[in-house]
């Protein structure tokens, strides 16, 4: 096991366990740290923990019954599943961008400013301020420059997702969790969405989950291999990928099994 | 072998299942299309002025009357037909069967008139005399009469101006009496000035009541000197007051155009006028105005508790035991025979809620019930419950149907579990929720049981709203289409008069809800393009 642990984390997660309902366990104690305003990339066979680990983040997990959670996360210095931790607080500090986009049936304008609405925003220079900030930083501006009050349904998958992007990007995070944002897209949308991630490196820490090597290897600093639920190595993405430490890790990246 | 091999093919490529799907299908829109088509051809030619026919039967009779069909004899030695003949008063019967081997001749005299009477039904016959209020008749023409008939209907009409005044003044006495009834259980001295008042207007108002009674009288005996006399086809005379005349016409000197012109107005009056004669003839408004009234109020209450229910049920609730077992008992609900809703109304709401708001608030005037007895709003009330069930059933289905992922999406922005509900879930499922209350609605406005113990009427003295403070009156009882065709086609003193307003009734119920439910599908659409796809 190599070192998981940084300067300075973002998100640092101290041997978090996780059971879904019923008892069965997803996560086998992760010690994990993420840096600040760096893009950390999460792979891993499928059915290995991966988006459990990223939902947790966000306490996303906390909509499924009788699921149980054990171990800390602590973003900025606070644990996010302590007592008092303010869940609405949480979700606009740690954005979400989902497998399958998922638009509002709402107008395009509308999507990229729910999250200021639902927050009693109602500053309409603002609102426009917004919408084209992080359309641009979502780099789907020019497209859809012309048509903000159209809806968003009319979109094309790629687009939707970036808007999707845009949507978690205008209530300024400081997280962006992204779970598998490309694996619905073509590899011109993917290419795209991966120059928006590469955009946003500089102002937001993005946590990114995907099964695409290459992918992991373009976009990430870090990068993290899980398997089963433990955590198997964690390091710079270079290095991981060039010269592994582990044999499942190579084993993995090199396609041998997974 | 080959043709082993065909029918295998046969069957796998499923022919047989689409035969079977499309018969199913087409049964089913069969029996739905005659159904519509017969009362459609019954009840669309009713109002048709068909022309009258002067028989000469062998026994040296004459018959007048209109064909209503015709059918081979019971014996099958020839045909027979259907007349009806009208003058109710002199035959006793409406109708008469008559072979056609008895018939001479047949014509089609131009003077023949048919008077839609106030009382008795139609009147077939010829003009002999007309009595302006002198006594004694001379000979005068269906011009003189017309004129005559106008002139009665401007008295007739002041006169119902009075009427109207009359309820107005007895509608204020009425209320003067229950205030002083509040005041007597009160026990407030006799001498108290609220009192004085009460009497002073009570005075003021029997007074006006007094003289407008006193006016309508003089008036009436006016308006019901005019006379005619008239000739029915067995020579009998009879002399009708021009009063009870509602309309004259002569269907044998009408064209075609006419013929249409009479029509429409006739289908006017459907929608605009009251009934008359034991509902058998007339308008129908009243009861178009409580069946539409019924069904807004009714979804009113089912409405906003079944969407509530079922978001309780699907969004709040935890997923357990006792939820599932609310869903099922909540499926059944739509199970149970309407009769015992309608029971269930009448005890619970009349007896107990209504007699409750009776002792709390009008004790003064009990034992005679306010709230206490059927009404509009308890009729409404039993109805909403009956289809409360179905509002949740499809709220429920279209909020389950919207993807997990919108939920997660709308969540993982930071908004709450209401916000999420409110901005995005309700719209998305709206379509569906509508789909629901399309169906209730359908299913409330063809309801007659449970109506007949919470509160509809026959005829009712007044409608529901009217200009009288509060305007609205759900205390009051109801007229109901549905009631209605079970009323006239089977209450009244003669079923085979009535049969045509049957199947009128019918047909316009049946379009009241065609109308409804067809603004309620729009709605839906509207809804479904702007949350599924498209431009805003
Ligand atoms: N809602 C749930 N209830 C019970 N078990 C679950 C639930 N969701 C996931 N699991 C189980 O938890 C384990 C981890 O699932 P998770 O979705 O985190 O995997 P993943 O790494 O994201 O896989 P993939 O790459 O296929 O998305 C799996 O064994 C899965 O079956
Ligand atoms: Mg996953």
């Amino acid at each position: 096991m190599t070192t998981s642990r940084i300067e300075n984390p973002i998100i640092q997660v101290n041997d978090l366990k996780f059971y879904y309902p019923g008892n069965a366990r997803a996560l086998h104690g992760i010690d994990l740290s993420f840096p600040e305003k760096q893009v950390t990339a999460l792979i891993g066979p499928s059915g290995c923990g991966k988006s459990t680990l990223i939902r947790c983040f966000n306490r996303m997990n906390d909509l499924i019954d009788g699921c149980r959670i054990e171990g800390e996360v602590i973003l900025e210095g606070e644990s996010i599943y302590d007592q008092n931790t303010d869940i609405i607080e949480l979700r606009r500090k740690v954005g979400m961008v989902f497998q399958k986009s998922n638009p509002f049936p709402k107008s395009i304008y509308e999507n990229v400013i729910y999250g200021l609405r639902i927050a009693g925003e109602k500053d309409k220079k603002l609102f426009d301020e917004r919408v084209e900030t992080s359309l641009k930083a979502a780099a789907l501006w020019d497209e859809v420059k012309d048509r903000l009050q159209e809806s968003a349904l009319g979109l094309s998958g790629g687009q939707m997702q970036r808007l999707c992007i845009a949507r978690a990007i205008a209530v300024n995070p400081k997280v962006i969790l992204m779970d598998e944002p490309c694996s619905a897209l073509d590899p011109k949308s993917t290419a795209r969405v991966e120059e928006t991630i590469k955009e946003l490196r500089d102002d937001y820490t993005i946590i990114i989950v995907t099964h695409n090597m290459q992918q992991a290897a373009r976009v990430s600093d870090h990068t993290a291999f899980l398997f089963e639920g433990n955590l198997i190595e964690y390091g710079l993405t270079d290095q991981l990928f060039v010269k592994p430490q582990n044999q499942q890790t190579e084993d993995y990246i090199t396609g041998r099994f997974g | 072998m080959t043709k082993m091999k065909y029918m295998n093919r046969y069957w796998r490529v499923g022919e047989p299942m689409v035969w079977l799907s499309g018969a199913a299908l087409a049964v089913t829109l069969l029996t739905a299309i005659v159904l519509l088509a017969v009362i459609m051809m019954n009840g669309l030619g009713v109002f048709w002025p068909s022309e009258l026919q002067e028989l000469r039967l062998k026994d040296g009779s004459q018959v007048v009357g209109k064909l209503i069909r015709s059918e081979p004899t019971s014996d099958n030695s020839g045909l027979r037909r259907q007349y009806k003949i009208a003058n109710r008063d002199l035959y006793g019967l409406d109708f008469r069967w008559i072979d056609e081997d008895q018939i001479v001749s047949e014509q089609t005299p131009d003077q023949l008139l048919v008077l839609e009477r106030v009382e008795h039904g139609d009147f077939y016959g010829v003009l002999k005399g007309l009595d302006a209020g002198t006594g004694n008749a001379l000979s005068a023409t269906v011009d003189d009469l017309s004129e005559a008939l106008g002139m009665v209907e401007s008295e007739l009409g002041q006169l119902s101006e009075l009427e109207d005044k009359l309820k107005a003044a007895s509608y204020r006495i009425e209320q003067i009496r229950l205030k002083t009834l509040k005041l007597d259980f009160q026990n407030v001295a006799e001498n108290d000035p609220d009192r004085q008042k009460l009497n002073d207007e009570k005075q003021v108002f029997s007074q006006k009541f007094g003289n407008l009674v006193e006016l309508q009288t003089k008036r009436t005996e006016k308006a019901r000197q005019a006379r005619a006399i008239f000739v029915a086809a067995n020579g009998q005379e009879s002399e009708i007051v021009l009063a009870d005349i509602f309309q004259v016409y002569a269907p044998n000197q009408m064209s075609i155009s006419d013929k249409v012109v009479f029509y429409l107005k006739k289908l006017a009056e459907l929608f605009v006028g009251e009934p008359r004669e034991s509902n058998t003839e007339g308008g129908l408004f009243p009861a178009i105005f409580g069946t539409v009234m019924l069904i807004f109020v009714m979804s009113l209450f089912s409405f906003p508790l079944g969407v509530v229910a079922a978001i309780y049920l699907r969004e709040y609730a935890k997923d357990g035991i006792l939820v599932r077992i609310v869903r099922i008992a909540v499926n059944n609900l739509a199970g149970i025979p309407s009769i015992v809703y309608g029971i269930f109304g009448l005890g619970f709401f009349i007896y107990g809620i209504g007699h409750g708001i009776d002792s709390f608030f009008f004790p003064e005037r009990l034992p005679t019930p306010t709230f206490g007895t059927g009404g509009l709003l308890w009729a409404s009330l039993t109805l909403a419950l009956l289809t409360v069930p179905v509002v949740i059933v499809s709220t429920e289905e279209a909020l389950g149907a919207i993807p997990r992922e919108m939920r997660e999406g709308s969540y993982a922005l930071g908004s709450t579990k209401f916000q999420t509900l409110v901005r995005i879930l309700l719209p998305m499922a709206s379509p569906g929720i509508m789909t629901g209350l399309i169906l209730a609605m359908a299913r409330a406005a063809g309801e007659v049981a449970p109506l007949m113990i919470t509160g509809v009427v026959k005829l009712a003295p007044a409608l529901p709203i009217d200009g009288n403070f509060p305007f609205f009156h759900l205390d009051r009882k109801f007229m109901h289409l549905g009631f209605h065709i079970y009323d006239i086609g089977f209450q009244s003193p003669n079923v085979e008069a009535a049969k045509p307003m049957v199947f009128v009734t019918t047909l316009l119920l049946v379009l009241i809800v065609l109308i409804m439910s067809s603004v309620a599908i729009h709605l839906r659409n509207k809804m479904k393009k702007r949350y599924t796809f498209g431009t805003f």
